[in-house]
C-alpha cells in the first residue's frame, strides 16, 4: 500500500471517529450556550445509550429494523435522562456560582459511572457489542485503494443526517429560535415571555439524544461496551467543542472532524501511544492561542 | 391598572428600594425619572418578575405579580422594552420578532401583528432578514420596542428607550410612544431625559436614592424649582 492510499485509508478513519466526536461535542456546546455549564456527564450519557442500544439489540437480533429501534429508544431514554439530571442536579444551581454547577457535574459523571458498574445487568466487565451478521454487511465501498466499511458508512450517514435534522431545529422552528435567543440574553428572553426552563430543558434533551446516537455508533465501531467507554471521547468531545469555539454548533461540527482526524493521523503516521498527548495538546495550544476557538467570538462579560 | 404598593427590593445587604408606592391607570402614560442608580430599573426588573422583592406588593388588572414567573407576567399582558435595547443580536429583524410573540398561538392575528409594525416601522420591513445587530442604534431600538409590541402588551414598561441616541431620533421615538400610547396601550416610561419624559407623560414620579421623593402630573412637576435644578438643568 502506497504512502498516498494509506493516508487516505486514515483521513476516511479519522473522518468516521470525527463525526462521533462531532455528534458528542454538540451536545457540550448546546448545553453550555444556553446553561452556561460544562456538563461533564455528557460522556457518560454516551454511555447509557450505548447500554441502551445494546440492550435493545441483544433483544431484537441485529437487523437493519433492529438497528433503526435500538437509536431511536437509546435516544429517548438519553433525552429524559438529560432532562432529569437537569432538573434534579443543576436547575437548583442555576443562581449559584458557576464552579458550583461544574463540580456538581463532575459528581453526576462518577455516579452514572459507577451506578453502571454495580447494577446486575451492566456490571463492571466490557462487553461484546452485537454487530450485524455477514448477510447484512451489504454496504462497503472500496476505491482507489480505500476500504470504507458499513460501520463507517453508517456513521457517516447517521451524523450528517442528525446535523442537518439539529440545523433545521435550530434555524427553523420556533422552539429552536427560543434556543438561540436564551442563548444570547437570558434576561431578554425572559422579559418576551420565553419560558426559559421549557428551553434549558429540551437543549439537555436534544444534547443527550445525540450523545444516545454517538454512543451506539462509538460501540459499534470498537464494538464493545463498558461503563467508562464514555470517559475519553467525552473528553475528547470537549476539546472539540472548546476547538470550535464553545457555543457554536458549526464550531463543534468542524472540531469534531478536526479533532478525529488529527488523533486517526496521529496514531497511524507518529505513534498510536502518543495520540491522546497530541489531542490534548492541541487543547493547551488553543487555550494560549485562541481561547475563543475557531468560530467562538469573545464576549466580554457583563455585570 | 397597576399598582406597587411598599416595594422593599435588596441586593444582598443593599437596600436598593425603600417603600415605593405608585400606580398606572389604563391609558396613562406615568414616567419615573431620576438619575443614574436611583432604581428605577430595578423597579422595572422586579414589575417584570426579574428581581424578587423582599416586602410589598405589586397587583396587574387585579391580580399579584409576587412570585410570578416573567414569562406568566408577559402572558397576563405586561410586557418590557429592556434598556439598552438588548435585541437578540444573533437572530434576523424577523427571528426578533417571532420571539416577541412566543407567548401567543393566535398565527393569524399575529401575521396581521407583523403588518402593524412594518407600518409603524418600515424600515425594520426593509431590514428584515438582516441580522439583527448589523442594525443601526435607532433601528434597533425600533425593533426592541416592534419586538416587544409582538406580544400584544395591555401595558409597556420601557426601560430609557432614548438611551445612546442622537436627539432627532429621541423625538421620533418619542413620538412613536405618545402613538402607541394612543392606540390603547398604557404605557410607563422609565427616563434620565426628564424633559422628554415630562413632555409626554400624563404623571411623573421622581425617584432619588430607592425612594419616591415627588409625583404629581407631569406638566407641574416640569415647571416645579426642585426638578428644574435637578433634571432639567435649571
Amino acid at each position: 500500500m502506497g504512502f498516498v492510499q494509506e493516508f487516505l485509508q486514515q483521513l476516511v478513519n479519522g473522518f468516521s471517529l470525527g463525526f462521533i466526536y462531532a455528534l458528542i461535542a454538540l451536545g457540550y456546546t448546546m448545553v453550555y450556550g444556553i446553561a452556561k455549564l460544562i456538563n461533564f456527564a455528557h460522556g457518560d450519557i454516551l454511555m447509557v445509550g450505548a447500554y441502551g442500544g445494546f440492550f435493545v439489540l441483544i433483544a431484537l437480533l441485529v437487523t437493519p429494523g433492529s438497528f433503526i429501534l435500538s437509536f431511536v429508544i437509546a435516544m429517548l431514554i438519553c433525552a429524559l435522562l438529560g432532562m432529569f439530571i437537569e432538573r434534579t442536579c443543576y436547575k437548583p444551581l442555576r443562581s449559584a456560582p458557576r464552579i458550583n454547577a461544574l463540580i456538581t457535574a463532575i459528581g453526576v459523571s462518577f455516579f452514572l459511572e459507577n451506578v453502571a458498574r454495580v447494577i446486575k445487568p451492566i456490571g463492571p466487565n466490557p462487553k461484546e457489542f452485537p454487530v450485524f451478521p455477514q448477510k447484512f454487511n451489504l454496504l462497503e465501498l472500496d476505491f482507489l485503494g480505500v476500504h470504507i466499511n458499513q460501520t463507517q458508512i453508517i456513521i457517516f450517514l447517521v451524523s450528517v443526517f442528525l446535523m442537518f435534522t439539529l440545523n433545521y431545529i435550530v434555524n427553523n422552528t420556533k422552539m429552536g429560535k427560543a434556543m438561540r435567543a436564551v442563548s444570547f440574553d437570558r434576561g431578554a428572553a425572559y422579559l418576551m415571555g420565553i419560558n426559559v426552563n421549557r428551553v434549558i430543558s429540551f437543549t439537555f434533551a436534544i444534547g443527550s439524544a445525540l450523545a444516545a446516537a454517538a454512543g451506539i455508533l462509538f460501540a459499534s465501531a470498537y464494538p464493545q461496551v463498558e461503563p467508562l467507554m464514555g470517559f475519553m471521547p467525552g473528553i475528547k468531545a470537549f476539546v472539540a467543542a472548546v476547538l470550535g469555539g464553545i457555543g457554536s454548533i458549526p464550531g463543534a461540527m468542524v472540531g469534531g472532524l478536526i479533532l478525529g482526524i488529527a488523533e486517526t493521523l496521529s496514531k497511524g503516521f507518529i505513534s498510536s501511544k502518543l495520540a491522546d498527548a497530541i489531542v490534548f495538546g492541541i487543547l493547551i495550544i488553543i487555550l494560549v492561542v485562541k481561547p475563543s476557538g475557531i468560530f467562538g467570538q469573545n464576549v466580554s462579560e457583563k455585570v | 391598572m397597576l399598582e406597587v404598593r411598599s416595594l422593599n427590593v435588596f441586593y444582598g445587604t443593599i437596600h436598593a428600594l425603600h417603600d415605593i408606592s405608585f400606580h398606572v391607570q389604563e391609558g396613562e402614560i406615568v414616567t419615573l425619572i431620576g438619575a443614574n442608580g436611583a432604581g428605577k430599573t430595578s423597579t422595572l426588573h422586579c414589575i417584570s418578575g426579574l428581581v424578587s422583592l423582599k416586602s410589598g406588593d405589586i397587583h396587574f388588572t387585579g391580580k399579584t405579580l409576587k412570585g410570578v414567573s416573567p414569562n406568566r407576567i408577559v402572558e397576563s399582558g405586561l410586557a418590557q422594552v429592556p434598556e439598552g435595547r438588548r435585541i437578540f443580536a444573533n437572530l434576523t429583524v424577523m427571528e426578533n420578532l417571532e420571539m416577541g410573540a412566543y407567548i401567543r398561538k393566535d398565527r393569524n392575528m399575529i401575521k396581521q401583528d407583523y403588518e402593524m409594525v412594518f407600518s409603524r416601522f418600515p424600515r425594520l420591513k426593509e431590514r428584515i432578514r438582516q441580522v439583527a445587530g448589523t442594525l443601526s442604534g435607532g433601528e434597533q431600538q425600533m425593533l426592541a420596542i416592534g419586538r416587544t409590541l409582538m406580544s400584544r402588551p395591555k401595558l409597556m414598561l420601557m426601560d430609557e428607550p432614548s438611551m445612546g441616541l442622537a436627539p432627532l431620533l429621541v423625538k421620533e421615538i418619542f413620538e412613536i410612544i405618545k402613538e402607541i400610547n394612543r392606540s390603547g396601550t398604557t404605557i410607563l416610561l422609565v427616563e434620565q431625559n426628564a424633559h422628554m419624559a415630562l413632555s409626554i407623560a400624563n404623571r411623573a414620579y421622581v425617584l432619588e436614592t430607592g425612594r419616591i421623593v415627588l409625583e404629581g402630573a407631569a406638566r407641574e412637576l416640569a415647571q416645579n424649582e426642585q426638578v428644574k435644578k435637578a433634571y432639567l438643568g435649571g
